[in-house]
């Protein structure tokens, strides 16, 4: 397939080089749900890609094809230039160790407790206990939650279980970090503290960080590029300053919070369609 | 045509259930044999499978081996063979009797705390998680399960073995007044370890396989929140057992 047919701009072209995650003209679908419909992005290494978007347009689905936890239905996805679906299970193993990913609701393991959460991804690559004390501690401080090594997940708050999640999923120093809806459902306060952490861990890993979210305040603060992701397909695609003053209507849309536009149109259309499909 | 229809799918369905099961299968084989082996975690398994079933295996097969003294001796007693009943116990239990109901008990209690387990991690985005920290699931969760369940039931039926004649002869000896000598006696007589007991040791060890990976292949692909994790439940132990129970005809016909 050819590029996707872009309203306003296209994304940025692939620089084949610098990129440390591509997404080549991916489509998948759930029955006859189509979610991604031919998206094309790459991300440069240590550069911040906000995806904005609606929700259940398939970002949480987006983000699931750059770990390799769901495979398309055709393109391609590179890790570092490898196409990540051409390797064996074993390999896939490794390009995912590349990886730090951090769920919805935390998806903490609720059997153990919060050090052995994050210790785990230390554990199973056989280092040391004493090295596994130490650097659960600096994680657990990098997310400005010291004492909470001992509890469970389950006496957590929201925000806490995130950033509990933050920690495990930086506990191995991965090159790339994905954050899902990283302040969904949570106060303002809390929202905002999460966006410090992620600087803060943007700083101190050195890392290409791509997030979803909804939050526009949010993606202007953490993202060094903001997209917006409709239909499966990504619509607009450039720096937050230049995102929030573009007049695509689509975007005005979505930053000024709009119930009429061209995203509630679509998916009045779609839900339509759905309703025929289902008869 | 609904009711073609209906057909149609629930053909399918049983097609995707086995294609699954045997995928799962092979995963699992692949994945058994790559380091890194986690043993403590296949211990912990082992107690839950194993140790933890003890008392629901000690009573289902001594209250077995006294229903079926006081059965056949009732029965055996019209032709007067009741000297014959140490040994009937003796092979029911040991070829038949044992390695299904502690099976069937087994599934109830394991599988389907198995299948709840793995269907909770899948919805709440744990066995993504999982994956995403670079662990195969399949090697982290269902390797040590299952092995286990292999490992577990065959100790679990020798138990049940043991347990099963002692309750046949409590009642055939204390109860209807058999003679104890010749009771312990008959019921070694036609005993053969290997063809007897070995075939159901056998058998308890598919059993294990099956009923184990039934629940973890359930669990695994739990889909539709609390209720589905429900639903994985209950079906980990209808078609569990009755996997069980199908391929014990399966297995004594290849075993005989």
């Amino acid at each position: 397939m050819s590029a996707p047919a872009e309203k306003a701009r296209p994304p940025a072209p692939a620089a084949e080089s610098h990129s440390k995650l591509e997404v080549r003209d991916v489509h998948k679908s759930f029955g006859p749900k189509v979610v991604l419909d031919g998206i094309s992005f790459s991300v440069a290494e240590g550069e911040s890609l906000v995806i904005l978007g609606p929700s259940g347009t398939g970002k949480s689905v987006l983000l699931k094809h750059l770990i390799g936890l769901l495979e398309p239905d055709s393109g391609t996805v590179l890790v570092d230039g490898q196409d990540f679906w051409a390797l064996d299970a074993v390999e896939q193993g490794q390009v995912r160790k590349k990886f730090g990913m951090s769920f919805q609701e935390g998806a903490l393991f609720d059997s153990m407790s919060v050090f052995d959460n994050v210790a785990f991804p230390l554990r199973r690559s056989g280092r040391k206990p004493s090295e596994v004390r130490e650097r659960v501690k600096e994680c657990l401080d990098i997310v400005h939650l010291p004492d909470v090594s001992e509890k469970r997940p389950s006496e957590l708050s929201g925000g806490m279980r995130r950033r509990v999640g933050f920690a495990r999923a930086i506990a191995h120093q991965p090159e790339i970090l994905l954050f899902d809806e990283p302040n969904t459902g949570l106060d303002p306060i809390m929202t905002e503290i999460i966006d410090e952490v992620i600087l803060e861990m943007r700083e101190r890993l050195e890392a290409t960080i791509v997030t979803i979210t909804h939050h526009v305040a949010s993606a202007q603060k953490i993202g060094d590029r903001v997209a917006l992701l409709f239909g499966g397909k990504i619509l607009y695609d450039a720096p937050p300053e230049e995102f929030l003053r573009a007049k695509d209507p689509a975007v005005r849309q979505f930053v000024e919070g709009n119930a009429q536009g061209p995203l509630t149109v679509e998916d009045e259309r779609l839900s339509r369609n759905r309703v025929k499909e289902g008869a | 045509m609904r009711f073609f229809e209906a057909i149609g799918q629930t053909i399918l369905r049983i097609f995707e259930e086995f294609g699954r099961f045997f995928q799962m299968l092979g995963r699992m084989a692949a994945w058994m044999v790559r380091p890194p082996y986690d043993l403590p975690e296949l211990l912990r398994q082992m107690v839950r499978v194993g140790f933890d079933s003890i008392p629901v295996v000690l009573l289902t097969t001594l209250f077995t081996g006294m229903v079926l003294a006081l059965q056949t001796f009732n029965g055996f007693a019209r032709f007067h063979a009741e000297n014959l009943v140490g040994s009937v116990v003796a092979l029911s239990l040991t070829r038949e009797l044992a390695p299904v109901l502690v099976a069937l008990m087994v599934t109830g209690r394991v599988g389907s705390a198995m299948a709840a387990e793995l269907g909770s991690m899948r919805v709440t985005e744990q066995i993504d998680a999982l994956t995403a920290l670079g662990t195969e699931p399949v090697q982290y969760l269902i390797v040590p399960r299952v092995v286990a369940a292999i490992l577990m039931m065959p100790l679990l039926v020798i138990i049940g073995d043991v347990v099963g004649m002692y309750g046949g002869y409590l009642v055939a000896v204390q109860l209807l007044g058999a003679n104890p000598v010749s009771y312990v006696d008959n019921s070694f007589q036609f005993l053969h370890v290997k063809e007897d007991v070995v075939s159901g040791l056998i058998k308890a060890a598919c059993f294990g396989l099956i009923f184990a990976m039934t629940a973890c292949v359930r669990g695994y692909y739990t889909t539709g929140g609390a209720e589905g994790v429900g639903r994985s439940t209950t079906r980990a132990v209808v078609s569990g057992s009755l996997s069980v129970l199908v391929a014990d005809f399966f297995l004594t016909k290849l075993l005989y």
